[in-house]
């Protein structure tokens, strides 16, 4: 298998639940005590409420595209062989967004409020991340 | 209301790929031709407020370092300020302010940046892209996932506009040539010798999409300044006062992908009271084009066309010279030249004054002026006018 070239996110302590639980092939979001509004990426308070206390919960990897881009210019030397490729917002089924990348889905045939669900795909040894897969039909 | 404070001088240096001379340089110069456009020198400022571009550094103390450069000595207003977009505006609303309050006299607004270095010959290593900013967002996640820059970010909110309203590529396009159309009739702007087609524009490479070169404002060297002082103090000077009739500020926050509105439905409510106007006696319209989409946007949140109209609006050649509602009329940031928030500005003050020449809106009273910034997170909005 060639190296990972791509850029390798630092697992800062805030961050730390969310990549261990990638290694274990779970998503994990933060979550407000104080309201129940799910964010990511963590924060040290709830924008919603203002309450400091939150809990890492699993959510259940279902979303569907929010939006996407597909990037045309090479910014980072490991992305060069990919372009263009797109980057895509995923809203959760639970209502947190995230960005990421679809696999399997060629850019031209991304549709907003197309079904997806996390896969996981391990870059290093400390960091697994989350992508996501189309899910062709409902139930599947 | 009457008015208490109007834009008294202009200062433009050259714009674009201007390589011998750095941001301070610009600064000071603009500042200088502002203050012998009004008929003033640096001795009569009091005030001095900045927008640094890029340039200057993140953590720069750049008023004071303008300050130094010029040798003023005992100002009663200095500051560096970052409203994002809306900075430029918002200098020229704080200047305003000020002088209402007493605090001080004339007050030079000032933006410039030289982002643009001369092209390396042949082989060199390619500049550009993938700043070390870039990898903050997100704790690198951002940057895991090939998701670099401000053009990336905004392209998730066009996409989403594109979605819920309809709106196309031929629509940021129709904004793209419209402005261009502009631009080809301002000698000064830096694609004044370029004229665009829809054809053009399509052929234009993919940035990110939705968004080709075309969609996205240029870069330039270069700086712009305006001196600010008292209505009645204007009326004395050497060129017409252009008023500060309204001002108004707009900073949303939220989620813009999900709400596709900016700042300036905030901003303009704030503005055309205190102007004590409305939209139909707007004559001129410049907004901050950072983006096609951006015009598109803006132009649905002042309410000059219902929300998701934009495109449409746009493409029915409403904005374009001859149009009913003149946008961007020197080409914006898209065609003339980009200094943040200056460009539309410095363009109502040109029209304003009478001074647009091949491009002048005839009977130009009064113009309406955004700041757009953030991804459509902070918005500002001047109402000027010749008139009292
Ligand atoms: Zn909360």
């Amino acid at each position: 298998m060639p190296p990972y070239t791509k850029p390798i996110p630092t697992v800062t302590p805030e961050l730390r639940p969310f990549f261990e639980a990638a290694k274990r092939r779970e998503l994990v979001v933060q979550r407000c005590r104080g309201c129940g509004t799910y964010r990511f990426p963590a924060r040290e308070l709830c924008s919603n409420c203002l309450s400091r206390a939150s809990e890492w919960v699993r959510v259940s990897g279902a979303g569907e595209v929010f939006s996407f881009n597909v990037m045309h210019q090479v910014y980072h030397p490991g992305f060069a062989g990919e372009v263009p490729y797109a980057v895509v917002i995923v809203k959760l089924a639970e209502g947190a967004k995230m960005t990421s990348n679809l696999v399997g889905v060629l850019p031209g045939d991304i549709r907003i409020g197309m079904p997806v669900r996390v896969v996981f795909e391990d870059i290093s040894d400390e960091v697994t991340l989350p992508r996501f897969a189309a899910v062709s039909s409902p139930g599947v | 209301m009457i008015p208490y404070t109007a834009i008294a001088g202009l200062g433009i240096t050259q714009q674009g790929k201007v390589y011998d001379r750095n941001h301070v340089g610009f600064a000071v110069e603009a500042v200088q031709l502002a203050l012998a456009d009004a008929g003033l020198d640096r001795g009569d400022l009091d005030g001095l407020l900045l927008n640094p571009g890029l340039s200057w550094g993140e953590a720069a103390m750049g008023s004071f370092q303008l300050q130094q450069a010029m040798g003023l000595r005992n100002l009663r207003l200095s500051a560096t300020m970052n409203a994002g977009g809306a900075t430029a505006a918002a200098m020229i609303q704080h200047a305003g302010g000020a002088i209402a309050a007493g605090m001080c006299t004339t007050v030079a607004c000032v933006f410039s940046d030289a982002p643009l270095k001369p092209p390396k010959p042949q082989g060199a290593e390619k500049g550009g892209g993938g700043s070390a900013g870039a990898y903050g967002f997100a704790r690198g996640l951002d940057a895991a996932y090939g998701q670099f820059g401000i053009n990336a970010m905004y392209a998730m909110v066009a996409r989403r506009h594109m979605h819920v309203y309809g709106t196309s590529n031929d629509h940021f396009g129709a904004v793209a040539v419209a402005q261009r159309q502009w631009a080809n009739r301002n000698p000064a702007a830096q694609l004044h010798e370029t004229p665009l087609t829809l054809e053009d524009y399509h052929r234009s490479r993919w940035v990110v999409e939705p968004f080709h070169l075309l969609d996205c404002c240029l870069v330039s060297n270069g700086g712009v300044a305006v001196i600010v002082t008292s209505a009645e103090r204007a009326r004395d000077l050497k060129r017409p006062p252009v008023y500060v009739r309204g001002m108004g500020q707009g900073h949303p926050g939220g989620d813009p992908a999900e709400t596709l509105t900016s700042g300036a439905v905030l901003a303009k409510e704030t503005a055309l009271r205190m102007a004590g106007l409305t939209l139909a006696d707007v004559d001129v319209v410049e907004l901050y084009d950072c983006y096609t989409f951006t015009v598109i946007v803006c132009l649905e949140d002042y309410g000059f066309c219902k929300k998701g109209e934009g495109g449409p609006f746009v493409a029915d050649g409403k904005t374009a010279p001859g149009g009913a509602l003149p946008v961007n009329t020197g080409g914006g940031q898209l065609s003339s030249f980009y200094m943040w928030g200056m460009t539309p500005i410095s363009e109502a003050v040109i029209q304003l004054r009478g001074d647009g020449a091949a491009r002048q809106v005839p009977d130009a009273r009064v113009a309406l002026v955004s700041g757009n910034g953030g991804i459509l997170s902070t918005h500002s909005t001047l109402i000027l006018s010749g008139e009292r």
